[in-house]
């Protein structure tokens, strides 16, 4: 497979035109709501036990990027959210570290001092999240402030505006941008905001939209709307994934943002994982849960799997 | 002098022929029987069909049934109401052939032949109810829309009664094609010529070639292979004596045909539903309804 | 393909089900032995271990448990509706409350995955009981004429494919008009219908409304045959149904047949691909294909053959093959030696005949009647494969150029229960639904079930219908 390929390049007569772009999201294939939502809860009856939920426990607690996302962000909170990732659990050294801590752009040095030598990354919202209503050099200013503060992730938000408006070329354009802005520096999230995009359909196109434009990474949500993470919009762009490194052999990383919150549905979004995209999906390069509290339940559960225990909140940090 | 060429005047005899495929053939093995009135006075001749003739009739209706299947509910009642008026018209001959070959008064033939009129109009005005009251939404426990609506089960081979040579005939071969299903009929044994004379008006009724195929002769020479045939999808053995009528069930078995066992009729009463859900398939269909979008799980 | 991502094994409990090392005939409110004390073993058909021993009923048998049916149905046919409804709701109630007890008792003796017993066969079990339950006193206005009068005894011969909702699908609407019943369960699948005997003591049901006859192909003659029996409802293959057609000819018995099928699943380019492979997968491999409706025949365009192959193959793979009682598990046993010789020897035919075969790479148990989730490409309307019911989980793959094509290709089979169509083209759906000619269409989904949805084929797949309003038909004298 070629590896080395650039979606751009693959997809160079796609987005030639806004109707050459059009043509080709409208025309991949349907999706049926009910069957989509079937087929994602019936992987969520999946009976997930011993050793099998040991390693998922694991596996979802290094895929975190904890995430604090507040109007009243301070230095500290972010240091005392740092501090987590790296050292989950105090009582077991041997709880795995998150994958990265996801902030706003003015947090991003401290974040990153605080994570110094962790190997836990830095992701930074950007482009105007949680909206993405700027101009696009706002939007560029914002991911390069975020990047020049040491951000190894930008986690973008697309247009929905002009998606919904059917101005594809422009979603386009502004990916491919902050894409070139974020260069060889930073991995770049494309976050679609499903609960705004509304239908399943929009969320196929979204997604092979991202991924032409250069997307490592297609997200669901900010966690700011209504709907999040679903099993069933997870699964579709789970599809997509797979399905565009069939075609490309480039692969997306996947991350259901908002809404998970226990260990239980944490682990029905790995077997989707598992199940849909496949086993080279089942690392924290290429799945992520955008998620806070979820990261204390998977903890207790850790420890209950440990000491055979049930855990309290008590037993678990809350910072 | 017009009575008095009357009275001298030698009568045409009519040919009585098949009614097949749209067209009146004779039968193809050449056999005629004597066909007499009530008192054992000699009508006419009538063919008397073979296997050959039923295979043909069964070709004939298969490929009928497509078009007249597929036609609009309205346009089938359109054409069952002309067969009505096309027998008004030609009543006068029909009380003449049902008292001869029922022994009827002129009064009473004509009350039978009237009411099979009215029989068709009746059936005519069916067309476009019957899915309404047989078929409908059915309120299924998920995302999903569930309709179940009749059709026709294809080509119906009918064993005409033996008695009710007209109105008996009438009642059991318009329910059958009211519902869009296509027929081969084995007309009353002994008083074959009104259905040989109907197929003479169904050919002036708009009615398309095939849907109604008639012959005569014995339902026991030509019932065992239409029983058998593996292109009939039913069969109504309301004509056949009981060891004929079993004789033929045991041999519909063999592709699982759709039959109605023969039992007490009175024609003269008002016909319910059941001679047309006999030949009617009930087809369910689904398809997920689902959420207008993927926001969030409306159920 | 291996994942890191292991599932540790998950079984369901088998705790919850007590199965007594023999069983008798249930007639007349009680359990018997048979006449001439013949019994028979029935097996886990994924391990071979024996479950229990059964009572095999004889003509004798047969006789009497008809005999206490006319008895019981005097008083049962006189009842008030409302009565009888209230007997219905009750038996739904106590299968509600049992289900995961009969969940686990079907998959052990089916051999089906505890996935299916637990999340489709007792729901739908316990709802068919609830719906009739429902139309036992409101059978003026079930569109047959004021006071529809029951036909009497009904005999009754079920299948092992769904042992407990075959019996629902019998029972329920049965009762619910007013008849009394006799009901054969298949030789392979006793248990769950001995289990509904006790059901029926605990709701209090009147002795000899219900009465269950344990055997094999001869006590199910013996109960058609018999001369006191009114209606006779069948559901099984084609050969059987057409054997009965013939016995009860010439009888006024009322006959009801669900029969073969080969359902043709009909996916066009523009289908909705991925939810398109999940119902492909779930028509042919629910309940290891042994499904007289499964969409056993794909009919795919042929301008998108290769890429929905690859995804089907791809899906395949990640069947889980194994013990039954596995809450992980998707494909179970085949329900028994004689059912699984006869895949394979299809199978064979169908290599033989030159189509290509493809199985999913999976680990056979030792014990047990096993198949791998197969599929064939390159089949032809000409092959056996294509035309034969194989009842197992084999696919066979065809292809077609237009709409019309497909129909034709579709209904071209001596068989009528079902099909599927996949296009996101509402049109194309709505034209080709109207062609098929097979008594259930599941557009963009496929092997959906409901107690109010009328079930039954067109052609050699039988007659009559089970399920909704069109159900009560078949035990009523209308």
């Amino acid at each position: 497979m070629p590896t080395t390929a650039s979606a751009a390049h693959a997809f160079a007569d796609v987005t030639t035109s806004e109707s050459t772009l059009r043509r080709f999201l409208h025309g991949l294939p349907g999706v049926d709501a009910v069957g989509l939502e079937a087929r994602a809860a019936s992987l969520g009856t999946r009976s997930i036990k011993t050793t099998a939920k040991a390693y998922a426990i694991d596996l979802a607690i290094s895929m975190i990027d904890l995430t604090t996302l507040e109007g009243a962000d301070t230095p500290g909170k972010v240091r005392a959210l740092a501090a987590k990732a790296v050292n989950p659990d105090p009582t077991d050294r041997t709880t795995p570290t998150t994958a990265a801590v996801c902030v706003y752009p003015d947090m991003v040095t401290t974040a990153k001092a605080a994570l110094a030598g962790s190997g836990v990354k830095v992701a930074s919202v950007a482009t105007a999240f949680p909206a993405g209503r700027a101009a696009l050099p706002v939007k560029l200013a914002d991911t390069a402030d975020a990047i020049a503060a040491g951000a190894d992730e930008i986690d973008m938000v697309i247009d929905r505006g002009a998606f919904l408006a059917g101005r594809y070329l422009e979603v386009y354009e502004q990916i491919a941008a902050i894409k070139a802005e974020c260069g060889d520096r930073a991995r770049l999230k494309v976050i679609f905001e499903t609960g705004e995009l509304s239908t399943y359909d929009n969320i196929r196109r979204a997604s092979w939209l991202g991924m032409i434009a250069g997307a490592d990474f297609i997200k669901t949500s900010t966690g700011k709307v209504a709907v999040n993470a679903t099993p069933a919009n997870t699964l579709l762009m789970l599809e997509a994934v797979r399905d565009f490194r069939a075609q490309t052999g480039i692969q997306i990383g996947v991350k259901p943002a908002g809404g998970i919150r226990n260990t239980k549905e944490a682990i029905k979004f790995l077997v989707l994982v598992n199940e849909t995209a496949g086993a080279d999906w089942l690392d924290n390069h290429w799945f992520r849960f955008g998620a806070s509290s979820l990261l204390n339940d998977l903890l207790m559960q850790r420890q209950k799997l440990a000491t055979g225990h049930y855990s309290g909140p008590d037993y678990v940090t809350v910072d | 002098m017009s009575e008095k060429s009357e009275q001298n005047r030698l009568s045409v005899f009519k040919t009585y022929k098949l009614y097949v495929g749209g067209k009146f053939p004779r039968s193809e093995s050449g056999r005629v029987y004597e066909v007499t009135d009530s008192k054992g006075k000699w009508l006419a001749n009538a063919p008397l069909s073979s296997r050959k003739d039923a295979r043909d009739a069964v070709v004939a209706a298969r490929k009928a049934f497509g078009g007249w299947s597929g036609a609009t509910a309205y346009n089938r009642g359109q054409i069952l109401y002309r067969v009505a008026e096309m027998l008004e018209g030609r009543k006068g001959q029909f009380v003449h052939e049902v008292a001869d070959a029922e022994g009827l008064s002129k009064n009473k033939a004509a009350a039978v032949v009237e009411a099979a009129i009215d029989r068709w109009v009746w059936y005519a005005g069916w067309t476009d109810k019957i899915a309404q009251v047989v078929g409908g939404a059915n309120p299924v426990a998920g995302p999903y829309f569930n309709l179940s609506t009749p059709e026709p089960t294809g080509v119906v081979t009918v064993v005409a009664p033996q008695e009710s040579s007209f109105l008996g005939l009438v009642s059991v071969i318009a329910p059958v094609i009211a519902t869009g299903n296509t027929a081969v009929v084995i007309a009353s044994e002994k008083a074959p010529l009104p259905a040989l004379s109907l197929g003479e008006v169904l050919a002036t009724s708009d009615l398309p070639g095939g849907v109604v195929n008639i012959l005569s002769g014995k339902a026991s020479e030509m019932g065992p292979h239409l029983a058998a045939h593996l292109d009939v999808n039913a069969i109504d053995l309301t004509g056949a004596d009981a060891d004929l009528a079993r004789e033929l069930e045991i041999a519909a078995a063999d592709n699982l045909k759709r039959v109605l066992r023969p039992r007490t009729e009175d024609f003269a009463g008002a016909p319910g539903t059941d001679r047309m859900t006999a030949f009617l398939e009930t087809k369910t269909v689904w398809h997920p309804t689902g959420s207008l979008g993927a926001s969030g799980s409306s159920y | 393909m291996t994942s890191p991502f292991e599932y540790a094994p998950a079984p369901e409990s088998r705790s919850v089900v007590d199965i007594a090392p023999s069983y008798g005939l249930f007639i007349d409110g009680e359990f018997t032995d048979a006449a001439d004390g013949k019994v028979f073993k029935t097996v886990s058909p994924s391990t071979e271990e024996v479950l229990s021993e059964v009572a095999q009923a004889g003509a004798e048998d047969v006789d009497r448990a008809v005999k206490a049916a006319r008895k019981a149905f005097e008083k049962w046919s006189a009842l008030p509706g409302s009565e009888r409804a209230k007997y219905l709701f009750r038996i739904a109630r106590i299968i509600q409350e049992r289900s995961r007890e009969l969940a686990v008792l079907e998959t052990l003796d089916n051999g089906k995955p505890i996935k299916e017993t637990r999340d489709a066969d007792l729901p739908l079990v316990a709802a068919h009981f609830f719906y009739y339950a429902g139309w036992a006193d409101k059978l003026d206005h079930a569109g047959f004429g004021a006071n529809p009068r029951p036909l009497g005894v009904a005999g009754q011969v079920i299948p092992w494919n769904f042992p407990l909702l075959m019996l629902a699908w019998k029972i329920a609407p049965a009762l619910a008009t007013g008849n009394t019943v006799v009901l054969k369960p298949a030789e392979t699948t006793p248990l769950s219908a001995l289990f509904f005997a006790d059901i029926c003591r605990q709701a209090g049901l009147p002795k000899g409304v219900v009465n269950i006859l344990p055997g094999y192909g001869d006590t199910g003659a013996a109960l058609v045959a018999h001369p006191d029996v009114n209606k006779v409802a069948f559901t099984g293959s084609t050969a059987v149904g057409r054997a009965i057609a013939k016995t009860v000819a010439g009888t006024d018995k009322k006959l009801t047949l669900e029969l073969g099928g080969k359902g043709a699943n009909i996916v066009f380019d523009d289908a909705p691909i991925d939810q398109a492979v999940e119902g492909i997968v779930n028509g042919i491999f629910f309940n290891q294909g042994q499904v007289c409706c499964a969409g056993s025949r794909l009919l795919v365009q042929e301008s998108v053959h290769d890429e929905l192959l690859d995804s089907l193959k791809r899906r395949l793979s990640t069947l889980r093959l194994g013990d039954p009682l596995d809450k992980n598990t998707d494909i179970g046993a085949i329900n028994s030696e004689e059912q699984l010789t006869r895949i394979t020897s299809l199978v064979e035919q169908g290599e033989a005949e030159g189509a290509e075969r493809w199985s999913a790479a999976c680990e056979i148990p030792a014990a047990g009647y096993w198949f791998a989730p197969t599929l064939f490409t390159n089949v032809t309307q000409a092959h056996t494969v294509a035309r034969d019911e194989i009842f197992g989980p084999v696919l066979s793959v065809l292809t077609f150029r237009t709409p019309d094509e497909a129909v034709a290709k579709a209904n071209n089979s001596q068989y009528g229960l079902s099909a599927g169509i996949w296009t996101e083209k509402g049109s194309r759906i709505l034209a080709v639904a109207d062609k098929l000619r097979a008594g259930v269409v599941w557009a963009n989904t496929f092997n959906k079930f409901d107690p109010t949805s009328p079930f039954g084929g067109y052609k050699e797949s039988g007659f009559g219908r089970e399920g909704g309003r069109h159900g009560l038909e078949a035990y009523l004298d209308v």
